[in-house]
């Protein structure tokens, strides 16, 4: 795996086509890291000059400005921004819808004024442009359906993406009864991630689960680090471990392609 | 005495007129109450928002059965007010069917008022049905106990009588039911009254005239005391939403200014002291109606409690305390009492009340996940989910007062630049893993 940062890349004079906002959950959380890895391999076959952070990166803010604390989320903003100025940064693609929409819609009034891009939007435009091709593999014939992350769809408007990859995989991709702006929400946004939930009758993700459990599928494609967290443990909590898987499309994506 | 009746309709009709006016200077000043926030940028986008979404009823029809519904209402409302205008001059000249001069066309369009009230009939018992024998959940949930739920019913109600009221006064003109044009409707309701003397026939339909108009003007200012304020605000209230994408939150700008001294290494650490020693720094975020901008403020007048937005969102239906719709009535009851303290004292006394903790309890505000299925099922373009974001910022940075789990979580970014107790220089370590 080939995963070059900024530092270096700046040291050999060369600017990249595209930064690689990887995320806290991306670099820290166990499952996270497998979809950061899928994705850096689908980057790698389709020679993408990219690069990361790495050490460099900070929390993009996210949490901190839903939890209601706008200093915060501001100090992380401007140190990151100053960080990704000083790179003269023009691209960022990152797996995570609340980097993603942070960086895209809430940076450009601090002065961080970049094109940034979903990994499903890349994946998208480089299939568009024959960078990589999709087939089915391993998936072929397998019954899929995708949870639309708020942060992506009603947030941003970003339906399609997705969807398209997914079909590409030679599946059937089944849409719950509550999908695209009517998704439901898999409860971790907002900063619900890092708190329980208050007192109620249900966990969102498992009223969520059930959502997808009704059209009976063999995968749960995610487009969030967090919606994924959320669905495998709704999938854990419902017993259908053994049924249900629930993946990002970039490891879809890799994972047909045995990278 | 042949002018008493045309000078009680005129007093009843400037009464009743005034008496509205009145009220909507009241809402207005209550609005007014909030912070500015420009929203008159891109004319162009938001006059279209308003034609597609309030006069085109774009997003009513998400949900079909109750948008077809409501469209049938809403375009009967519009349209049958045409005749209002008739009443009017007929009740201050003492004409009687004015328009009829216009011969055909005064039929037709009679005869589609007639069908148009007919179809409001049946709607409005289809809504009632839904409330009160289907009980749809929305309806009853448990802010719509009480007086929202009586006044949901007493607005069906009005309307009911409104349009039978109106049918009633066709079916009882014999002369106009003599011409048999445009009385599509009201032809069947005659044999109703077969076997009445004329002179019976008239009163009634005297009566039915006169019920309708002061009706109307009832249900005009009833409009004020109920949710039902929506007929008017879903225009401005469309027009001056949000234009950005859902997932853009405001940065305060605020913070903005101290987060640069903050971090500007030449920053003189006395400039930031204000001149006027006695300056009040900008409160961060909203614990009462007035820290609201007056965009919120108007969504609360506007909102008519039917409850899409709660319904769809995953805390609500979850169990949790939150619901949008609730969030939205308490603070449009928190900006009435503000409101009557200012009607009586001349300016706002403290009352030692406020929005939050009074109304809105911080277990509401902390159960939202900011998935925008608010803001995206509301027919009208309410936002529910700014008011919330505005209280946790006053309960974060104003109170200090965050969930134990969240401030664990500010702490860590603050200190490793990430929400969880990572090392920032182990980053990468995925890499090699």
């Amino acid at each position: 795996m080939n995963v070059p940062t900024m530092a270096e890349m700046m040291a050999q004079g060369k600017q990249p086509e595209v930064l690689f906002w990887v995320g806290c959950a991306g670099s820290f959380d166990d499952r996270a890291k497998k979809i950061t890895k899928a994705f850096v391999k689908i980057l790698n076959k389709a020679n993408v000059e990219f690069a990361v952070l790495g050490t460099e990166e900070s929390c993009s803010g996210d949490p901190a400005k839903r939890a209601g604390n706008e200093f915060l989320f501001q100090m992380q903003a401007m140190t990151n921004i100053e960080v990704l100025n000083a790179y003269k940064v023009k691209k960022i693609v990152t797996a995570c819808p609340h980097c993603f929409n942070t960086l895209k819609n809430e940076y450009p009034e601090l002065g961080g004024v970049y094109e940034v891009v979903h990994h499903t939007e890349l994946l998208k435009s480089l299939l568009d442009e024959g960078r990589i091709t999709i087939e089915g593999g391993k998936f072929k014939g397998k019954k899929i359906t995708f949870h639309d992350p708020c942060y992506l769809g009603r947030a941003n408007n970003i339906y399609e993406a997705p969807r398209e990859l997914i079909q590409k995989l030679d599946v059937e991709l089944v849409e719950m009864k509550r999908c695209k702006t009517n998704g439901l929400c898999c409860g971790a946004g907002g900063a619900q991630m890092f708190k329980d939930a208050e007192k109620g009758t249900k966990e969102i993700n498992v009223e969520r689960t059930e959502d997808a459990i009704e059209v009976n599928p063999d995968i749960i494609a995610t487009g969030c680090p967090f919606c994924n967290t959320m669905m495998t443990d709704g999938v854990k909590i419902t017993n259908k471990e053994k049924e249900i898987e629930v993946l990002d499309i970039a490891e879809l994506i890799a994972n047909a392609d045995d990278l | 005495m042949n002018y008493l009746d045309n000078i009680a309709f005129a007093v009843i009709l400037i009464v009743g007129v005034g008496f509205f006016i009145k009220n909507i200077k009241k809402i207005s000043r209550n609005i007014k109450l909030g912070k500015d926030i420009n929203r008159k940028d891109n004319a162009n986008k938001r006059w279209n928002n308003m034609i597609m979404i309030a006069l085109g009823q774009s997003k009513m029809v998400k949900r079909p059965i109750a948008g077809i519904l409501h469209i049938i209402v809403y375009v009967g409302f519009i349209i049958i007010n045409i005749e209002v205008l008739e009443i009017i001059i007929d009740g201050l000249f003492g004409t009687h069917r004015v328009f009829s001069i216009f011969g055909g066309v005064y039929n037709f369009l009679i005869g589609s008022f007639e069908i148009l009230a007919f179809l409001v009939l049946i709607s409005v018992t289809v809504f009632w049905l839904r409330r009160m024998v289907v009980r749809i959940p929305r309806f009853w949930n448990k802010e719509m106990k009480g007086w929202p739920k009586n006044d949901a019913l007493y607005i069906l109600y009005f309307e009911m009588v409104l349009m039978s009221l109106f049918l009633i006064m066709n079916a009882t003109d014999t002369p106009f039911q003599d011409l048999n044009a445009g009385n599509p409707v009201s032809q069947f309701l005659v044999p109703l009254f077969k076997g009445f003397n004329p002179e019976t026939l008239h009163i009634i339909e005297q009566t039915a005239w006169w019920i309708h108009i002061v009706g109307i003007l009832v249900f005009l200012n009833y409009l004020y005391y109920s949710k039902h304020l929506h007929i008017l605000l879903a225009f401005p209230n469309t027009y001056f939403a949000n234009l950005n994408v859902k997932g853009k939150l405001n940065n305060l700008e605020a913070v903005t200014n101290e987060v640069k001294l903050m971090l500007d290494p030449d920053a003189d650490p006395y400039a930031s002291v204000p001149e006027d020693e006695n300056e009040v720094p900008e409160k961060f975020g909203a614990s009462d109606v007035q820290d609201l901008n007056w965009v919120q403020l108007m969504n609360a007048y506007t909102c008519t409690e039917c409850g899409r937005c709660t319904s769809s969102c995953p805390a609500n239906q979850t169990g949790k305390e939150l619901s949008p719709r609730a969030i939205m009535m308490k603070t449009r009851d928190r900006l009435e009492e503000v409101g009557a303290n200012i009607d009586k004292n001349g300016k706002f006394i403290d009352d030692g009340k406020q929005l939050l903790n009074d109304y809105i309890t911080p277990e509401e505000i902390w159960a939202c996940t900011s998935c925008n299925a608010c803001v995206e099922e509301c027919p009208v373009n309410i936002d529910p989910l700014s008011i919330i974001m505005d209280m946790r910022r006053y309960l974060v940075m104003e109170q200090s007062a965050a969930p134990q789990e969240l401030n664990m979580m500010m702490t860590n970014i603050e200190n490793n630049g990430a929400p969880w107790q990572y090392n920032q220089m182990d980053r990468l370590n995925w890499k090699d893993e």
